[in-house]
């Protein structure tokens, strides 16, 4: 699937729920559901800045697409990290630098979010970005 | 004014126009009065009245709007050296804040401190009352040692007496720690440290809302504290001094207002407390701060106290049924302030849904990362309670977190 049609998927998904407590409690199950990062990656090099509880990202390069893995050590911010790799995982890095990321305010996500929050947000998009142009100019290097 | 006798809270709440706030549908419950007290509506006016009636710089105009502002401004320090007992009204400088304070008398040590000197602080320090201190060793070459608490959160009174000896020039502790609410045995310090002849600061801003500070009585060389804390707006901080400490260390900023004569080879400065308050200084929130104590004393800080400890109680005892809940910072002796975690939850996560109930609390470090470390823990959920709180606004919370619990659990 594209990245804009997963994007339409999850604005559909959280379009269903009336409330942000079922909006939070979607939102915690996809963390559940978040391909986990291998523990020797949970160090401070591999640690989204910007947030306030801890995050931790790797990407790997698997047949020319980009694999996320995550965790964070707050049930809330996997839940948010998990979206966004649902949307950006398993993608060439071309796709996922020149993605919009206008899905997160159709969500309604960032209402639901203390500022600090909304900062970690912006910040790990900054950071699955920053993967991509990292890969992009390795594939272009060799 | 109010009867001293007792506390009427649903005319206090009346005070206070931001309570009738709703946040995300529901009525606004504030428990994050450790970081700053709500404003009520005579304060507010004063500021308004201000602005409206005589706003004029202070001290320097023969007018009558500069004279009326002049004297409402210096009223101010008149009412603050009286709700700190101080000696005189020149000991009281206006800074913007606590913060502010500290680094004032921190940059005044630098030309005073040698290499080698030593400086205590404690480990249940804000991070204010610790980084200008580093700021202050890194450039003289002094060191810092740091009393160590129990795991209760107590400071260890006999770790302290070890550390002082005759290096020791500077102790610095906080009256009340903001992370856990515990009242430092802080007479009891400054008294050991003047044994050797050391200067004490004391960080007030956690027990000034709280309890009635008396300086004369404490013999503490230095106490700050800030007024948004204490009824009053932001932006404006408290440091008293010793006159003869005052008089020691040289000013922070300069700039007009804070000299004397000024002459392209020298200036000299001027007296106490102009030394330290170069420029225009924030007149309007000066005396609004003046205003609030007005209001806190019309209250009673005896009652304040009396009926915050109720809260306290009610809200531990509702707090500890609740399974696999924490309380950092145990004592007898503590302000209305209760840090905690439930499980390994996120105090982020807990934070975070309970604002959804329009619930206020303070979550994370607290500006405190020294005791997060000590209790190894990312941080904790912070609840602190004013005397317009109510056993009722407890029950919501109580109720709000155990539906967090059962989302993130």
């Amino acid at each position: 699937m594209k990245i804009k049609e997963i994007q339409e998927e999850l604005i559909d998904e959280f379009a269903m729920f009336d409330d942000w407590v079922e909006r939070y409690e979607y939102m915690i199950d996809l963390g559940k559901s978040l391909p986990l990062i291998e523990s020797k990656y949970k160090t401070d090099d591999y640690l989204v800045n910007g947030c306030q509880s801890k995050v931790w990202v790797n990407a790997e390069l698997i047949d020319d697409n980009i694999v996320f893995k995550a965790d964070s050590d707050a049930i809330i911010s996997k839940g948010i990290i998990a979206i966004l790799i649902r949307v950006f995982s398993n993608h060439k890095p071309n796709e996922i630098i020149e993605a919009s990321t206008d899905f997160i305010d159709k969500i309604g996500l960032k209402d639901h979010l203390s500022p600090n929050r909304a900062n970690g947000l912006s910040s790990m998009i900054k950071q699955l970005k920053l993967y991509a142009i990292a890969y992009k100019t390795k594939i272009n290097d060799e | 004014m109010r009867k001293n006798t007792n506390i009427n809270i649903k005319e206090i709440r009346k005070d206070f126009p931001i309570l009738n706030r709703k946040i995300n549908g529901k009525d606004l419950i504030y428990f994050d009065n450790a970081a700053t007290s709500q404003t009520p509506k005579v304060v507010i006016d004063s500021i308004i009245s201000y602005y409206s009636n005589y706003n004029s710089n202070i001290h320097r105009g023969v007018h009558a709007l500069s004279q009326e502002a002049t004297n409402a401004y210096e009223d101010s320090r008149v009412k603050f050296q009286k709700y700190f007992n101080a000696d005189n009204s020149f000991e009281i400088i206006f800074t913007s804040g606590t913060t502010h304070s500290i680094n004032l008398v921190a940059n005044g040590f630098k030309k005073i401190l040698k290499a080698g000197d030593e400086i205590i602080i404690s480990q249940l320090e804000h991070h204010s009352n610790i980084v200008p201190w580093q700021m202050l060793c890194e450039e003289t070459g002094a060191k810092i040692k740091v009393i160590p608490i129990d795991h209760n959160g107590e400071l260890v009174f006999s770790e302290f007496e070890k550390l002082l000896n005759s290096r020791t020039e500077l102790v610095f502790v906080n009256h009340v720690s903001n992370a856990l609410g515990i009242i430092n045995p802080i007479k009891k310090i400054i008294d050991k440290a003047h044994e050797f002849n050391a200067i004490v600061l004391i960080d007030g801003a956690q027990a000034t809302p709280h309890m009635k500070v008396d300086v004369l009585k404490l013999d503490v060389d230095f106490y700050v504290t800030s007024t948004h804390k204490i009824c009053g707006p932001t932006g404006v901080g408290i440091l008293y001094g010793k006159e003869k400490w005052l008089n020691k260390i040289p000013p922070f900023f300069g700039g007009g207002e804070m000299i004397d004569q000024v002459t392209f080879e020298k200036s000299t400065y001027a007296g106490l407390p102009n030394k330290f308050e170069a420029g225009t200084p924030n007149i309007s929130g000066v005396i609004a701060s003046g205003v609030g104590i007005d209001y806190m004393n019309s209250i009673g800080l005896e009652n304040i106290n009396k009926y915050e400890i109720e809260l306290l109680d009610y809200a531990t005892r509702k707090l500890l049924l609740i399974e696999d809940l924490k309380i950092y910072g145990v004592s007898k002796q503590k302000t209305s302030v209760i840090s905690f975690n439930v499980g390994k939850i996120h105090p982020y996560d807990i934070g975070s849904i309970v604002d959804k109930f329009g619930i206020a609390t303070r979550t994370g470090q607290l500006c405190a990362q020294p005791i997060m470390d000590y209790f190894k823990i990312p941080g904790t959920i912070r609840i602190s309670f004013s005397f317009y709180n109510t056993k009722e606004e407890i029950d919501v919370f109580i109720e709000a977190l155990h539906k967090a619990i059962l989302m993130l659990s």
